[in-house]
């Protein structure tokens, strides 16, 4: 061939060039489409469509929830967000704690939970809790930690109110025998 | 006009171009550069043919003896792209750098320069996803499909597949690129649209799909990419990103590019059957539209590879029924082929063969794929090994038997002898049997449940493995006949005439065999 293009194939060669150039952006494309596609039409809600709300809450029953914290002989600061939170038995909550370390140095504890009335305990589920691992806190480092519990329905009925309360241990490195010795401290 | 063709090699002798390496890395000689792209998926072939019968041999038995079962799906994945990137497509890329200009009374590819770039670009594309296997991680092993959140998490590995998608899609684009604007602007005088050989008008239509999906399928790689070290969470839930969404971009490119990998084998098969017919095609203008219609189809049915993982079953509806409507344009075709051989004067020499293997074999992968198209069937199947089962007799029995079904028909074009028929029969029936031992009894495990891409199965599965591996073995063994048969006609053989099949039509047939360097440089006449 010569090095010269014709203008017929110089023309065609840009266009198709242009077209498979527009192509990569049509992929990324897809992105918000999928996104306003499903929100639009509900397709991606496949396990939400036709299935009733949440039947399990019993919203005829309010409970009161307060939350209580400590910290044993520790140096840190330790609160609930919220003091106390109205729920209906059933309902999934998610609440709040703040925990402060004010030692010059991180800190490992862990937070052991208590109810009160002691038969509660066993109607009160939690799903995701800050107590189920130790935490570890920098020198200073502040952290907010969530949560995310049910009472359940079949929660004796002269219980009206329950109280949440947790109490830091120091966990003095990862050695076993040490972190035993906090808990049958508890 | 054979006389003006010859006259051409003489003059333009290879006197004044590079010799040895260098005249295979500048050149822009379509001959020649079909020939690199031959050769090129053929060595791919050999590479992932390797890594299918390491697969069967850790299959051979229950239990793990060869793989640990990262290595596993390290080969299963590596398999399934170096075959598919690296063997099929530059397979028929070379027919076309051969057969289109000559066949369109061309005097080479419209883009020279480009030519010789898309095919070297295979080359780093290839030693990337190659050596992704000696990498720290090993290569990807999320499945040829680079499902994440698995392709998001795997090792560098990946990232080399990534680059070598990009690569391998530039130099695919580029390259149908060039077959389009030849098609189009290089016709000779007389040749109108619906007087080009099927095998170009397949070419044409693949080319088109290749320039829509190739860029989409690099942009979701591209996502891959920046999930995995730019912070972006396109597929990751925990920045609000969906691991659903890659299904949908990946065979929003995935199901064109199976109609990419197997139109240009209905084109070879068109003429061959044709040929060996000694009768025109059946219903030419209905070929041409059916084509079209299964390339314009392929763009609106990609969430039948997607029916399990969460779809509404209106969507579900939709696409089974979109997909079954492909079966119209595609029956078309195997009905006019059939038509086509109808009342004619037959003879089975090779590439007649292969090319009836191709409408067996095919049709039966059609069929399968009719069951999967069904929802509630696939919501069994999906993943079973009826799907690979499937897919390989589309992919190999289509896409493989085409290709060898056109490599026997125009060898003696390319070499200028006949190959010993003899041993191409044998060749044949090898790979009919065996393909049908390896993959047959897939059906029957895929129904009893057993799933693919894993490296070890259940007791009762032991029987049909044994059998499968087997086969494969035989299968693998087989394509080493049709190297030989390959140098051996290159080498030597019975003088082949400028017509080398007394049925063949079509104006390649027309120069002499072997095709001299340049043809065509003073174009024919089309009556």
């Amino acid at each position: 061939m010569s090095a010269a293009i014709a203008p017929s194939n110089r023309k065609l060669i840009i266009r198709l060039a242009l077209f498979s150039a527009l192509m990569f952006p049509v992929g990324y494309a897809l992105v918000p489409l999928y996104t306003v596609f499903c929100n639009f039409s509900g397709l991606n809600q496949v396990n939400l469509t036709g299935v009733p709300a949440n039947s399990q809450v019993d919203m005829a029953r309010e409970v009161n929830i307060e939350f209580d914290s400590n910290v044993h002989d520790m140096p840190w600061k330790f609160r609930p967000i919220q003091s106390h939170v109205s729920v209906h038995p059933g309902e999934v909550i998610q609440v709040e704690f703040e925990v402060v370390n004010t030692r010059n140095e991180a800190v490992t504890g862990q937070a052991i939970p208590s109810y009160g009335p002691r038969e509660a305990g066993e109607f009160f589920k939690k799903l995701s809790c800050f107590c189920f691992e130790k935490q570890t806190l920098a020198a200073g480092e502040s952290r907010r930690m969530p949560v995310v519990f049910v009472v359940e329905r079949n929660l004796p009925k002269e219980i009206g109110t329950i109280t949440l309360s947790y109490t830091f241990f120091e966990v003095e490195g990862n050695k076993r025998a040490e972190a035993k010795a906090v808990q049958a401290g508890s | 006009m054979e006389a003006t063709a010859m006259g051409h090699a003489d003059s333009h002798g290879h006197g004044h171009q590079p010799t040895g390496l260098m005249r295979w890395m500048t050149t822009t000689n379509h001959k020649d550069i079909g020939t690199m792209y031959l050769w090129f998926s053929f060595a791919m072939f050999i590479v992932g043919g390797c890594m299918a019968m390491t697969i069967r041999a850790e299959l051979f038995q229950p239990g793990l003896q060869l793989l640990e079962p990262e290595r596993f799906n390290q080969m299963t994945t590596l398999h399934g792209l170096i075959m598919v990137f690296g063997a099929i497509m530059p397979a028929f890329v070379g027919f076309a750098n051969w057969m289109i200009p000559m066949q369109i009374g061309a005097a080479d590819m419209a883009f020279g320069r480009l030519n010789n770039w898309s095919f070297w670009l295979l080359i780093p594309a290839s030693i990337l996803l190659v050596t992704s296997l000696f990498v720290p991680g090993g290569a990807p092993a999320a499945g040829w499909t680079l499902y994440p959140p698995l392709s998001v998490q795997l090792g560098m590995g990946m990232d080399l597949a990534i680059f070598a998608v990009h690569i391998l899609g530039i130099s695919s684009i580029l390259g149908s690129i060039n077959i389009i604007t030849t098609i189009l602007n290089l016709r000779a005088p007389g040749m109108t649209m619906m007087k080009l050989p099927m095998f170009a008008w397949t070419w044409l239509i693949t080319a088109f799909l290749i320039i829509a999906v190739m860029p989409v399928f690099a942009g979701a790689v591209t996502m891959l990419l920046t999930d995995r070290h730019f912070g972006t969470t396109f597929f990751s839930a925990s920045g609000g990103g969906d691991p659903v969404l890659f299904q949908h971009v990946f065979w929003f490119f995935g199901h064109p590019e199976v109609y990419i990998v197997i139109l240009p084998g209905f084109g070879v098969v068109s003429q061959v059957i044709s040929a060996f017919s000694r009768k025109p095609l059946f219903g030419y203008a209905s070929m041409v539209y059916a084509t079209a219609s299964i390339a314009i189809l392929s763009f609106f049915v990609w969430g039948h590879h997607m029916y399990t993982v969460g779809m509404p079953v209106t969507g579900q509806l939709y696409f089974m029924y979109a997909t079954m409507l492909i079966a119209i344009p595609t029956g078309v075709k195997v009905f006019n082929w059939i038509s086509t051989m109808w009342r004619g004067a037959l003879t089975f020499e090779t590439p007649m063969l292969f090319s009836l293997g191709f409408i067996f074999l095919f049709t039966m992968g059609g069929f399968s794929g009719l069951v999967l198209a069904m929802t509630p069937v696939d919501v069994q199947m999906q993943d079973t090994y009826y799907v690979v089962a499937h897919f390989h007799y589309t992919m190999v029995a289509g896409a493989l038997f085409s290709a060898f079904a056109g490599a026997y028909y125009w060898l003696p074009k390319w070499t200028g002898h006949m190959y010993d028929e003899t041993l191409g029969k044998i060749h044949f029936w090898l790979t009919m049997i065996f393909f049908n031992m390896t993959f047959f009894v897939q059906h029957f495990l895929g129904l009893a449940g057993m799933p693919r891409r894993i490296p070890d199965y259940a007791l009762q599965f032991a029987e049909f493995n044994k059998i499968s591996s087997i086969g494969a073995f035989g299968l693998g063994l087989s394509q080493l006949l049709f190297l030989y048969v390959v140098i051996k006609c290159i080498k030597g053989g019975p003088k082949a005439e400028a017509k080398s099949w007394d049925g063949a039509t079509g104006l390649e047939w027309d120069l002499p065999s072997p095709a001299p360097y340049h043809t065509w440089e003073t174009q024919p006449l089309v009556k």
